[in-house]
């Protein structure tokens, strides 16, 4: 089973985190970059499963070239391999944009299952797997507080502002997981010196096609101000 | 004057979300507010009339057998389904989980941009414009979508506005949805029935218990004092996490943000992450045994002091002023 975990790099939240007042932009040298803990939390679920089965794990990010500090993690915690997404047309990319871009990454790299966190600790949105899901017309399994993956399916506990439910979708498909999960593995020293030899693959734009430019329809920051203290 | 859909959730119960209201009312603002629901043949035609009485001018009821059994696809085709036949200029949704995604899939379905976590919208000239309040308040971003329609989930809880009651048309079409390619829903348990406490987002005042109350049964205190002052009952991540508290009372970072008159953290550190999602708070009141723990820093009053002694003495205090003890 091929699985991919999407990872973003986002400000350190243990400090302050900053926004560009000109461009409405995350201010990335506001702050310590690191992989959002919720993300490593997605990576665990994968190692989870890789731990007692057969299973090849993808990190998978678009970011900018610090990013690569934050893959080397994901490596040294136990992915296989890396996707580095890097091209600084991308910078600023809204939310369409970023999925049409993964969503022909993860055409081009191939999967079976991908997980992501349910909400970044930055941008907060909370859509992107969905929005990856329906580019790949693949079942979405979100916001799961538990993870069962199978062979051919994956299933878990999905808790809304209505209640618990149990949901299950056939593989291929896109996942989301919650604080709920497991805690992620520390990378031990093992895991630190074989992620110098793990393979990372850097792709632009132009390596993705077609699908992957930027729509005709985008959104687009008017204001952005700051709150007196 | 274009329309407007508004995605209206319903629970398991067939009742409408708490969000509807606010929603057509944002809706309102913007043109025509066309309210679209998915349900089960025949299960939501009062319902959807009623939809009238928050001000939906027009309701789109898709009919489906698969509502509670595919996780969201019979929403996202009600969507798609409203968004072909009345051409909307832009398409409201709950910043919920279930809405969010609904939102998601119908911006990818159908072309539309996408704007999260609006807490406010209004129409200027020939575009939509929203506000976000971001990283705890800190920041205002104000944003719109160019080139098409826009798709913009909606802070629960942060618009006051209703729009006036109309009666509804209800249009109602039958939804032919193929299975595949969607999440199956094999069993559903409802929350428990809600308590008679104010919402965590939008309410006046909040009490928040920490790690610092131990256990489930001790967390009471915090549901003691919630009541006596009649706010709404939120907790830290380690809270939580210990099970005292269901996800959903979580405040901070990764959990609601809360703005009330009055917040009370009792047994909080208060660390970053939570200071993310109560700063913006009128009033912070802190209660921790540890003078240096840095709720302590952004608080208004502080007591040093032990919980378990202290908030028994408030809630008395409290009552005696009341008179109801
Ligand atoms: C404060 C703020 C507000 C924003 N508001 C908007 C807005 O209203 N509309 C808009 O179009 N854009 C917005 N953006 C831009 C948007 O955040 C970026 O496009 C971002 O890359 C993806 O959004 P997210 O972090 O909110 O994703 P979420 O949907 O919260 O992310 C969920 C998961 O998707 C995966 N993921 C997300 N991004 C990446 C990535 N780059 N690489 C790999 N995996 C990833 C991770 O697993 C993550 O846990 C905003 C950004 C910021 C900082
Ligand atoms: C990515 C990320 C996201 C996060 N998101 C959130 C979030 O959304 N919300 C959130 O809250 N946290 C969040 N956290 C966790 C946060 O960092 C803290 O761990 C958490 O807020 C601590 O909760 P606490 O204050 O209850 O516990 P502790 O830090 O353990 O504090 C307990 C406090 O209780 C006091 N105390 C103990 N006994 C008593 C007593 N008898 N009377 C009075 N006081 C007492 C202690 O002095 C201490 O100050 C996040 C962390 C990360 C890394």
């Amino acid at each position: 089973m091929k699985i991919v975990v999407l990872v973003k790099q986002v400000p350190d939240t243990w400090g302050a985190r900053r926004l560009n007042l000109d461009t409405g932009w995350l201010d990335r040298g506001g702050s310590e970059a690191v992989i959002d803990e919720i993300d490593e939390r997605a990576l665990e679920a994968a190692l989870a499963y890789q731990d007692s089965n057969d299973a090849e794990v993808v990190a998978l990010t678009m970011g900018p070239d610090s990013a690569k500090d934050m893959l080397r993690k994901s490596l040294a915690m136990g992915a296989d391999s890396a996707v580095h997404i890097l091209d600084s047309r991308l910078a600023g990319a809204d939310l369409a944009w970023t999925a049409r871009v993964i969503a022909a990454a993860l055409t081009k790299l191939g999967y079976d299952l991908v997980i992501a966190g349910n909400e970044s600790t930055d941008g907060r949105g909370g859509v992107l797997p969905a929005l990856v899901a329906e580019h790949l017309g693949v079942p979405l399994a979100s916001y799961l507080d538990s993870v069962a993956i199978t062979a051919d399916s994956i299933a878990g506990e999905r808790s809304t502002e209505l209640g618990t439910m149990s949901v299950r979708a056939p593989l291929p498909a896109v996942i989301s997981v919650t604080e709920r999960t497991a805690e992620a593995r520390f990378p031990n020293f093992k895991g630190i010196l074989r992620a110098k030899k793990k393979p990372v693959t850097v792709w632009s734009l132009d390596d993705l096609g077609a699908d992957a430019a930027a729509s005709p329809v985008r959104s687009v920051v008017l204001a952005t101000s700051e709150r007196p203290a | 004057m274009s329309n407007v859909l508004v995605l209206i959730e319903t629970a398991p119960d067939g009742s409408v979300g708490a969000s509807a209201a606010m929603l057509l009312g944002a809706a309102s603002r913007l043109g025509t507010p066309v309210a679209v629901l998915a349900a089960a043949p025949g299960s939501a035609a009062a319902l959807a009339e009623s939809l009238g009485s928050l001000g939906a001018e027009r309701v789109y009821l898709a009919e489906t057998d698969s509502v509670s059994s595919l996780l969201l696809t019979p929403q996202v085709a009600a969507l798609a389904a409203a968004f072909t036949a009345l051409e909307p200029s832009a398409i409201l949704v709950a910043n919920s989980i279930d809405g969010r995604e609904a939102g998601a899939r119908l911006a990818v379905r159908v072309g539309a941009g996408l704007l999260v976590d609006a807490v406010d919208v209004r129409a200027e000239a020939d575009r939509i414009v929203a506000s976000h309040s971001v990283f705890g308040g800190s920041y205002t971003v104000e944003s719109t979508v160019e080139g098409g329609p826009v798709v913009i989930t909606v802070r629960q809880g942060a618009m006051d506005g209703r729009a006036e009651a109309k009666v509804a048309v209800v249009e109602s079409i039958t939804l032919d949805i193929d299975a595949t390619g969607s999440t199956v829903i094999e069993s559903m348990r409802p929350l428990p029935a809600a308590s008679d406490r104010p919402d965590l987002r939008g309410a006046a005042t909040v009490v928040s218990g920490g790690r610092g109350l131990q256990s489930k049964e001790k967390f009471v205190l915090v549901e003691q004092l919630a009541d006596a002052l009649g706010a709404a009952v939120g907790a830290s991540r380690a809270a939580v996490d210990a099970g005292y508290v269901p996800q959903t009372s979580q405040v901070g970072q990764t959990g609601v943000t809360v703005s009330p008159q009055l917040y009370i953290a009792l047994g909080i550190s208060g660390a970053i992450q939570h200071r993310a999602g109560m700063q913006t708070a009128k009033t912070i009141v802190a209660i921790n045994t540890d003078a240096d723990a840095p709720i302590f820093e952004i608080a208004d009053f502080g007591i040093v002091g032990d919980v378990f002694t202290v908030v028994p003495q408030l809630i008395d205090a409290i009552g005696k002023r009341s008179g109801t003890s």
